[in-house]
């Protein structure tokens, strides 16, 4: 438990050799008299400033630094701490806000202020805090890597189940309850091993599972258009490609809200100052529907906005994936949020054109998909080495320039993951929010989720969803039609088809975040809203094919009751009644002929 | 050993200055050139080894030979710092330009300036009044925001900047704006435009003026709105003042950092600039906001021409995706004779929604301006449609439509440049006039009870 405490002392006991600085560009210092490990942490300069080593070349060692590099020199010294980046794991993870290498950035105004200045450290975890450790196992259990020997009710909301390190097993020697803080020993096994609270674990390494299961649950986010036509499993991944001012990042916070996931890991890579303090400020107040307690009890941030050390960006993605993996050791589900990737993927060119690397496509580096691939594969359903269920779902955002997803860091994306939420401007433009495109949109999950909504909403779920997707795309092939000779020309059952899609895209994929009933529909709700679609789609044919009008079909009262009531808190209770007098109303047009 | 002079320059190139056997120099530091005719050049190291440091020289390396002396400062770039900036012009490297005496600092700024611990941010949310419509209705500004002003070559772009930082304000407040203006390669005649506006209103009393022109040295643009910010850091966070940056032109800066970045031979990105560019331009608008426990804000408002009029130009879409939010000036409108040519349907302000709604502006402001953006939306898109197949296979709702974009052009969007509209009475009042012009079952983004309240023909009383 020390070495970390040491590498963040920046002590000089840890390290076999000193080195010097030989140069200095930006982020990227190089050293001579050292021969470190790769990715070996290591203090430059007279303030220790934080770096990783990065290239090994002949006699010199490349670093990247996570702090502002300016007014250092060549010929300060280089400290190896022996150690790769790690972070802190244990009680006190959630709540935090940190930075891209887990300081606590409420720890860092205390000591600097508001503006973030170099050279100060601070513990991931808070290491005076005592916590109630309560023991599950008991003296004489057998314990192995991963198996829980006690809880710490962290928050209101979530139990702490601390685990043996991996790579840690035995017989349990002593154990007790009672107040601890996280450095202290809980826990003693037979070969005089001690236990505490909290464990460390190199960010870049994924932390071991016994193995990974099919992804067959979905994530639910009460986001229609995401639930019901294009959705994501629990231990899934998905992308969300969007041109900026899209809805990108409401959409990503929406699902941090709302999404069934128990541990929520967000991090802010890259972004915008006042966004971040908006997620920071809103999170605070934010109440968890699932559990009626503030959202921020399960939630670990990390933010790194565009402005602070493109270094620490790099790092800020290994950081939050690696305290998602821990939650999951656990046995929670847990959903990560990365915005924006394409901030991280620039990160990892800015700093391999100051290694004068040979650039791939668009000067990102080669090892630019390697690398995508390897953070997305750390999502997935896993049996966790304790045995019970556990799972990291990643959603990336990416931000393609000028909107163009051939560009290589979505190219490099959508090889991955298994849904693309394509955001789309022009939706936007017409304030159509959730801005997804539901034409170029796509879920790979479906097929392994069906039996689940079978089991769990109701029976036809599947093939209530393909009619609906099927309409859209109908919509889609008569609207070209209708760009050339206007609506008016079609026969009048593609016509309703069209006013069914708009009921679509209007009632049903628009959904508005920002309006407290509209923000969220259960599954259930949202498969009775795809109903009453349909629904309105058969009276109305009926109707139609009994000589009544369509402007008066389409205007009764209740259909636009359905489609306004969705504001109203008591919509769940009234969407029944509303149908059953749209189908009334309807028929009602039909004997005025 | 910053008294010591070297003349051990081996290259010079573009601007960029290399030399060597030098005494470690640390990097960022400010450094000193003094050519054989004995004038002085300013610059700052961008790279620095045992065996090499490299220079970017501000004012260019014309003259600059092997035997021209350099010395190494021992500090980094500092900005003179006093409330007494407040009514002076000085040039692109901080210097008075206005004849005035030298600043005499309170305090010597780092210009880099520190990033803001987002956990110190404090959330904008103030509305800022421009009494221009088309921004306070559909992109309303809130104090702290960073929004730019995205335009091309023969817009009207510095005229809206101006009306913006005349009619600023905060409604129910009398706290003005200080502006700190900072031009990076424009004209002389945009520049004197500028100033001579400041004047006729007496506003320039109230602002700081940082300038470097088309034919000051280029790579001074990469500092130039380095001092503006420190400038208005200073005076938001020392000193309470609300401050308003306007800087122009963005595009003049960026070609000044692909000039860098070529001339150190780095591997460039998109269209030749640099991969660091968008980092590099967040340091810049990063620097907007409030901070908690501090009275001042910064609200920036950069002007950048788009080449070409591409707004996938990296330019704007780099600076799109660090800004919140962008107002795009549209040629098409502007021929039409329609000014302010804002386009408002690519425009946007991310931080709307927290600086609108009751106690703010209206409570049926969000409700107003989603309809006004659909409703023009589609009668945009309606007008192609007529173009080939004529008014008359239009129904009602869309003949409607199609009626509604005509008049928001012309009666919303369109006002006089010294017009200053209230948010309640001048701007979501006409709104909602204008609205009159749809029947109301297709004004389906109105809630019900705003039509009940505000609709001039239907409300109920």
């Amino acid at each position: 438990m020390e070495v970390i405490s040491e590498i963040r002392k920046g002590s000089e006991k840890m390290s076999e050799e000193n080195g010097v600085i030989y140069r200095i560009s930006g982020p990227v210092v190089t050293a001579v008299g050292i021969t470190p490990r790769m990715y070996e942490v290591v203090r430059v300069g007279h303030e220790g400033l934080m770096g990783e080593v990065i290239e090994l070349h002949g006699n010199q060692s490349v670093i990247q630094v996570y702090e502002e590099t300016s007014g250092i020199k060549p010929g300060e010294p280089v400290v190896r701490t022996g150690q790769t980046l790690s972070v802190q794991l244990g009680p006190g993870l959630l709540t935090q806000i940190y930075d891209g290498i887990q300081r606590p950035l409420e720890d860092l105004e205390k000591t600097m202020g508001v503006f973030i200045t170099r050279g100060v450290d601070a513990d991931g975890l808070d290491l005076k805090k005592k916590w109630e450790f309560n023991a599950t196992a008991s003296v004489g259990d057998e314990v192995s890597a991963g198996a829980v020997i006690g809880t710490v009710q962290e928050t209101e909301t979530i139990e702490h189940r601390v685990m043996m390190p991996p790579g840690k097993g035995g017989t349990i020697k002593s154990i007790k309850s009672g107040e601890f803080d996280v450095t202290q020993t809980v826990c003693t096994l037979d070969d005089g091993t001690d236990i505490a609270m909290m464990q460390e674990w190199p960010v870049r390494t994924p932390r071991p599972f016994v193995r990974k299961y099919a992804p067959d649950v979905p994530l639910i986010t009460g986001q229609r258009i995401l639930d019901f036509l294009f959705p994501l499993a629990k231990g899934g991944t998905a992308g969300i490609p969007g041109p900026f001012g899209s809805g990108k990042t409401v959409t990503q916070q929406q699902l941090a809200k709302w999404s069934d996931a128990q541990i929520v890991v967000y991090i802010g890579c890259g972004e915008r100052g006042n966004e971040m303090t908006e997620v920071l400020t809103e999170f605070p107040h934010l109440i968890d529907p699932h559990t009626g307690k503030p959202l921020m009890n399960r939630t670990t941030m990390i933010a790194n906005t565009s402005n602070m050390p493109v270094a620490a960006r790099e790092a800020s993605v290994y950081t939050g994936v690696t305290i998602a993996e821990y939650f999951r050791d656990m046995g929670y589900d847990v959903a990560l949020m990365a915005d924006s990737t394409s901030r991280w993927a620039e990160a990892m060119r800015e700093i391999s054109s100051r290694l004068e690397e040979m650039p791939g496509e668009e000067g990102y580096p080669a090892y630019l998909s390697s690398r995508l691939a390897e953070f997305y594969e750390r999502a997935g359903r896993v049996q966790t080495l304790a045995g019970d269920d556990g799972s990291v779902s990643v959603i990336g955002a990416v931000s393609p320039p000028g909107g163009d997803i051939s560009e290589p860091v979505s190219q490099g994306t959508l090889r991955i993951v298994k849904v693309f939420w394509g955001l789309d401007a022009g939706l936007a433009r017409q304030r159509h929010f959730p801005a997804i495109n539901w034409l170029s949109s796509y879920s790979l999950y479906p097929q392994a989720l069906d039996q689940w909504y079978r089991d769990n909403i109701a029976s036809d779920y599947p093939e209530i969803r393909t009619e609906i997707s099927a309409l859209l795309q109908v919509e889609a092939e008569l609207q070209e039609i209708v760009q050339l000779v206007g609506s008016d020309a079609l026969p009048i059952d593609q016509q309703l088809t069209l006013e069914v899609a708009r009921m679509i895209r209007e009632f049903f994929l628009q959904q508005n975040a920002f309006h407290d009933v509209d923000t969220y529909s259960n599954l259930k709700l949202q498969y009775t809203m795809a109903r009453a679609i349909l629904s309105f789609q058969d009276e109305a044919k009926k109707a139609i094919a009994g000589g009544a009008e369509l402007e008066s079909v389409v205007n009764v009262p209740a259909r636009t009751d359905i489609m306004r009531g969705r504001f109203e808190s008591d919509y769940e209770e009234r969407i029944a009644a509303l149908v059953s007098d749209m189908g009334k109303q309807i028929a009602a047009t039909m004997e005025g002929n | 050993m910053s008294g010591k002079e070297y003349r051990t320059i081996t290259d010079v190139k573009g601007p960029l200055v290399f030399l060597n056997k030098t005494e470690p120099v640390a990097y960022g530091e400010i450094v000193q050139l003094r050519l054989t005719d004995g004038s002085m050049k300013n610059g700052q190291v961008l790279d620095t080894s045992d065996d090499q440091v490299i220079v970017q020289v501000f004012e260019g390396t014309s003259s600059v030979d092997r035997q021209t002396g350099v010395k190494f400062l021992g500090d980094v770039f500092r900005l003179p710092v006093s409330k007494d900036l407040i009514g002076r012009i000085l040039d692109g490297a901080g210097l008075p330009r206005d004849g005035g005496p030298a600043i005499v600092p309170d305090e010597m700024a780092d210009i880099i300036g520190a990033a803001i611990n987002p956990y110190s941010r404090e959330s904008p949310e103030s509305f800022i009044q421009t009494g221009i419509s088309a921004i306070d209705a559909c992109t309303s500004l809130v104090r702290g925001q960073k929004l730019p002003i995205f335009s091309a070559a023969g817009l009207p772009h510095n005229d809206i900047a101006l009306q913006i930082a005349r009619q600023a304000k905060l409604v129910g407040s009398d706290d003005d704006f200080v502006v700190v203006f900072c031009a990076m390669g424009i004209t002389a005649e945009e520049y004197n435009f500028f100033v001579h506006d400041l004047e006729r209103t007496g506003a320039l009393e109230n602002a700081v003026l940082f300038v470097n022109l088309a034919d000051d040295p280029a790579v001074e643009r990469l500092i130039t709105p380095r001092l503006a910010l420190t400038a208005a850091e200073y005076l938001a966070f020392e000193h309470d003042y609300h401050v308003l940056v306007i800087y122009t032109d963005m595009t003049n800066y960026c070609e000044s950092l692909r000039q860098i970045g070529a001339a150190r031979e780095e591997v460039p990105g998109r269209r030749g600039y640099p991969g660091y560019m968008y980092t590099d331009l967040a340091m810049l608008y990063e620097r907007a906001g409030l901070v908690k426990g501090k009275k001042g804000s910064i609200t920036q408002f950069p002007i950048l021409t788009m080449p070409g009029d591409d707004i996938t130009h990296p330019i704007p879409d780099l600076s799109g995706y660090i800004t919140e939010g962008q107002i795009v000036i549209s040629r098409e409108l502007h021929q039409k004779g329609i000014y302010p040519p804002i386009n408002v349907l690519p425009s946007l302000s991310r931080l709307m929604n927290a600086g609108i709604g009751p106690g703010k502006t209206r409570e049926d402001h969000k409700s107003v301006s989603d309809q006004l953006y659909a409703a023009y939306a589609q009668g945009r898109e309606l007008r192609g449609l007529v173009a080939i197949v004529g008014e008359d296979a239009l129904n009602e709702r869309d003949l409607q439509l199609l009626k509604f974009s005509d008049i928001f052009e012309n009666e919303f969007l369109r006002q006089s440049r010294d017009e200053d509209r209230s948010i309640s009475e001048g701007t979501l009042d006409l709104a909602w006039d204008l609205l009159t012009n749809i029947d109301t079952k297709y004004l389906v983004r109105l809630d019900q009870k705003w039509i009940d309240k505000y609709h001039p023909t239907e409300k109920k009383e």
